[in-house]
């Protein structure tokens, strides 16, 4: 009889607390010999897998050879991670089976998953954030030795670091980390199992420009190996730029497949959505309102104890938005948590139209009217075992429209979370739903829309089209410029050049926690701005 | 061969919650019932004799109610600190301390007020005891990262020392010839019970009362919201402005309170003195975590699993006398239900499916 560990939960934010990831065995028996040859071709026959009586993924076949990408693509909520999920022995599907080089197999855990050469890259960081690289590592490999596990394992590390680049500190403590270095912790993890397939899950989204392209050559060369990867993304250039073909989900079915090669983004963002998209929004020009935010020669300490943000100055005014450009890791985050009241300002000097809200609380800043979208938003944006109008109104709960003295008004908020719900397309099956059943994108609708339906006066947001599809990327675009024309200002933090450009009136580039300049959008001196980033020109 | 294989529940039902609860504690039984086959009793016999004891007769049954008071208030306190993932294991203490600081209350004013004042003024001066000894290893968890789970459980020694030392010491009563041990309350100062029991009901209406606002205060207010925030991911609460420090001191205020209030019980309606920490309590503090455990740490709950231990704990006193076991007995019953208990929720938030198939 095989008594095999519990999984843990793909929507467990908190790997910590769960102890089935720190459980891992360390090897199995039981394993066929025939299973452990290298993996040629993975098929998924007729997959079905339902939540709640609600279709996550129909009937669903797709194959995957050796050398080959595919990419798969489809709206937040089609089925993606779920499908992902069911092939990394994390689900059960209700119906179906996988092929492996033509016979069936049965994967009932990851870790018969990773013994058979699955490897996989999840949407939601699954480290664990009290421990170093190291021991995150030494946990999820296959062949950590029981005694003094980090010495072996530091070698192996060590050599493959090299190999693909990895310039992270093993000491370190993964909160210490930036999201995109998480996620090469999280690939490494991956690699160094020698994944014959590799799944990745938006492995992109939280990544730099420079970090997909180091990335992509990884891939290159696995695929030059003959190991086989499946990529999931929302960005289009990057499936058309990476995969061979493309299969794309919609509410859980395949509605069509394409080599990358014949095909176009707009014909795929048309097959996913089921319409045509807009990728180029324009907007309106407006004169700048009265000044809301003015910020004095800021200095912020960041998490190591190190001057992350120096001396940085800048106002932002009605009807603007002002674009924060750079390299994830320059500071961003904690100028961001600075404004927001998160973090301790040192020095300088906060003010909202024209009020001192310098180290005021979370709260109070708050109520002057600064909303926050932050950047790990899975990792404080969200309580995931609380139901989705709990979730609704973190950092609201206090207003008068949601509560009277000491009482929650549940059918207040109750109202108050069908309408973003409604109105940010947020796909769940009933708003009593635990968030962490949603998928990831839906996740961060429901903050956004959580955040920025309450015209804020300025709104301080982070990456805001994260994980989202390209409809919602759409919709969210138009919703800012929205805000904008209401008479808000937003404070954009972004790596993604081209959603800066198009939306943003006045843009910075930080480098090492400076401004190296502050541009109007249509400057010319902002075809540089590579360099800027790059800390090489400063004008 | 067979395999089996483990999946996540994704609704739990309340009589999934129900019936789940049944069949660890019937399974629990089993496992009671071979201990004391090796103890050479006849495990039928031995548990029909603690269900018999507890609330087969009236006596029996107005025994459980008593003992079930405590476990009630504590149980119900206890729910609160856990849904914020504060772990209080020192409800044994702040038990005590709510009885040292009534006692010292009752004692010293008892004479002078009428009952209907210093009966309040000594449950005020318990929940004050008990808040002050919950609260120090809130402080000590949020200013300097101690463990709560090892700060709450060493301070329950302390306390329990503070209070032999008190009787040993200064308080030895001069009516106690020499023993240790407070004087008798003064009259005023002594809860009246229903006749013919020792029901103190004064403070069993005030438990069902505190589990019942409890439950409306997890639910509903904007305090419960934010501890249970806080329990589910700190970083979000920190993130959603709610004051940590703040949360955890009330919380942990309000479980060590009520722990406090069942110390006045216990001294004020029972006792009538401050005697040996094992006297004031035996254990109470550690059975209500099981209360609490069992009643989904819903404070309402409480009331049906309290009386239930309640019941445990009167059997077994029963059996220990008409069996001749040794007195940890109980404790070897209550534990393993526990465990039990705990093994339950693991299927209750798993699925398992067994399938067979050819190798
Ligand atoms: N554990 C679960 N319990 C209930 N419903 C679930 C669970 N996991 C996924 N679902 C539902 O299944 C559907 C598909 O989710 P999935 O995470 O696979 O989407 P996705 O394609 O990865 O989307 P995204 O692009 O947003 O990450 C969603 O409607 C989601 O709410
Ligand atoms: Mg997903």
């Amino acid at each position: 009889m095989w008594i095999t560990w519990k999984a843990p939960s793909p929507n467990n934010f908190n790997p910590a607390a769960d102890p089935g990831l720190m459980r891992m065995p360390k090897s199995r028996g039981g394993c066929p010999a025939t299973l452990m040859k290298k993996i040629q071709r993975l098929e998924m026959e007729g997959i079905s897998k339902s939540f709640h009586g609600i279709h996550a993924n129909k009937e669903i076949s797709l194959s995957v050879g050796s050398g080959e990408i595919l990419g798969l693509l489809g709206e937040n909520g089609a089925g993606k991670t779920t499908l992902m999920n069911i092939l990394y022995g994390l689900y059960q599907p209700d119906a179906g089976q996988i092929k492996i080089n033509g016979s069936p197999v049965r994967i009932t855990n990851p870790m018969e998953s990773i013994l058979m050469g699955i490897g996989m890259v999840h949407q939601h960081f699954m480290l664990i954030q009290n421990h170093s690289v190291i021991e995150n590592i030494a946990l999820g490999y296959k062949d950590t030795p029981f005694f003094f596990p980090k010495i072996k394992i530091r070698e192996k590390v060590a050599s493959f670091s090299r190999q693909f680049n990895f310039t992270i500190d093993l000491n370190q403590k993964i909160w210490q980390l930036s999201a995109g270095e998480q996620q090469r912790v999280e690939i490494i993890k991956a690699l160094m199992n020698g994944a014959d397939l590799l799944i990745l899950d938006e492995p992109t989204s939280v990544l730099t420009p420079k970090e997909i392209e180091e990335l992509i050559i990884i891939l290159r060369q696995m695929k030059a190996d003959g190991h086989c990867v499946i990529f999931i993304s929302h960005k289009l250039d990057e499936i058309m730029n990476i995969c061979d073909r493309v299969v794309v989900l919609q509410k859980g079915s395949i509605v069509g497949s394409a080599d990358t090669g014949k095909t176009d983004k707009k014909t795929l963002a048309r097959m996913m959505v089921g319409r045509d998209v807009v990728f180029n929004i324009s907007k309106e020009k407006l004169a700048k309102g009265q000044e809301i935010l003015r910020a004095d020669q800021i200095h912020v300490t960041g998490d190591m104890g190190l001057p992350a943000v120096k001396g940085v100055s800048f106002d932002l005014h009605e009807n603007e938005i002002f674009g924060i450009a750079g390299v994830a890791g320059n500071g961003q985050r904690e100028l961001a948590e600075a404004i927001t009241g998160i973090r301790r300002i040192d020095s300088g000097k906060v003010t909202i139209n024209g009020k001192d809200i310098t180290n005021l609380s979370p709260r109070h800043i708050y109520d002057h009217g600064v909303s926050h979208v932050p950047e790990e938003r899975i990792r404080f944006g969200i309580a995931p075992g609380l139901f989705l109008y709990d979730n609704a109104i973190l950092k609201q709960h206090h207003l008068k429209k949601f509560s009277r003295r000491y009482f929650l008004k549940y059918n207040d908020v109750k109202t108050h979370t069908q309408g973003i719900v409604d109105d940010f397309k947020v796909l769940t099956h009933s708003i009593d739903n635990q968030i962490r059943n949603l998928s990831g994108g839906n996740i961060q609708k429901l903050i956004l829309g959580r955040e920025i339906s309450e015209q804020p006066r300025l709104l301080v947001a982070s990456h805001p089209t994260y994980g989202l599809d390209v409809g919602a990327t759409e919709f969210l675009r138009h919703h800012l410029l929205k805000l904008r024309k209401q008479g808000s200002a937003v404070l954009l933090f972004s790596e993604d050049l081209e959603e800066i450009f198009e939306l943003c009136d006045r843009i910075a580039v930080i480098f090492a926690g400076e401004f190296m300049g502050i541009f109007d959008s249509d400057d010319e001196r902002l075809c540089e701005i590579g360099l800027m980033m790059a800390g090489s020109k400063r004008i | 061969m067979i395999r089996l294989s483990y999946t996540d529940r994704y609704q739990i039902t309340r009589l999934r919650t129900l019936v789940t609860n049944i069949f660890s504690l019937a399974a629990g039984l089993v496992v009671i019932s071979i201990i004391f086959l090796i103890a050479g009793v006849n495990p039928l016999f031995a548990i029909s004799e603690i269900f018999q004891g507890s609330f087969g007769s009236m006596y029996g049954f107005k025994e459980t109610i008593t003992k079930a008071i405590p476990l009630i208030l504590i149980g119900a306190g206890l729910t609160l600190a856990f849904r914020a993932k504060f772990w209080n294991i020192g409800a044994e203490g702040q038990m005590l301390m709510g009885a040292i600081f009534s006692t010292w209350t009752g004692l010293t004013f008892g004479d002078a007020l009428p009952g209907f004042a210093i009966i309040p003024l000594m449950f005020a001066a318990g929940f004050l005891g008990g808040a002050l000894w919950g609260i120090i290893p809130a402080i000590l968890k949020i200013r300097y990262a101690i463990n709560e789970v090892i700060s709450t459980l060493m301070l329950n020694y302390i306390c329990a020392h503070i209070l032999t030392m008190l009787i040993v010491g200064p308080w030895r009563g001069a009516t106690r010839f020499g023993f240790p041990g407070t004087d008798n309350l003064p009259d005023a100062a002594i809860l009246s019970v229903i006749p013919g029991s020792r029901i103190h009901y004064i403070t069993l209406i005030l438990a069902l009362a505190c589990a019942a606002i409890l439950t409306l205060a997890i639910y509903k207010t904007r305090f419960g919201y934010e501890a249970r925030v806080v329990g589910e991911n700190p970083d979000a609460g920190k993130y959603a402005g709610i004051n940590f420090f703040k949360t955890t001191l009330i919380l942990m205020a309000v479980s060590g309170g009520l722990a406090g209030l069942a110390g006045v019980g216990e001294v004020a309606g029972i006792h009538h003195y401050l005697g040996y920490p094992a006297s004031v309590s035996s254990g109470y503090g550690f059975t209500a975590i099981i209360v609490a455990w069992l009643a989904k740490l819903n404070p309402l709950y409480t009331v049906i699993s309290g009386i239930f231990f309640a019941g445990i704990l009167v059997g077994g006193d029963a059996i220990q006398i008409s069996l001749g076991l040794p007195a940890a007995t109980v404790e070897i019953v209550n534990g393993t239900l526990l465990i039990f208990l705990i093994m339950g929720d693991y299927f209750l938030h798993n699925k398992i499916t067994v399938s067979f198939s050819r190798t």
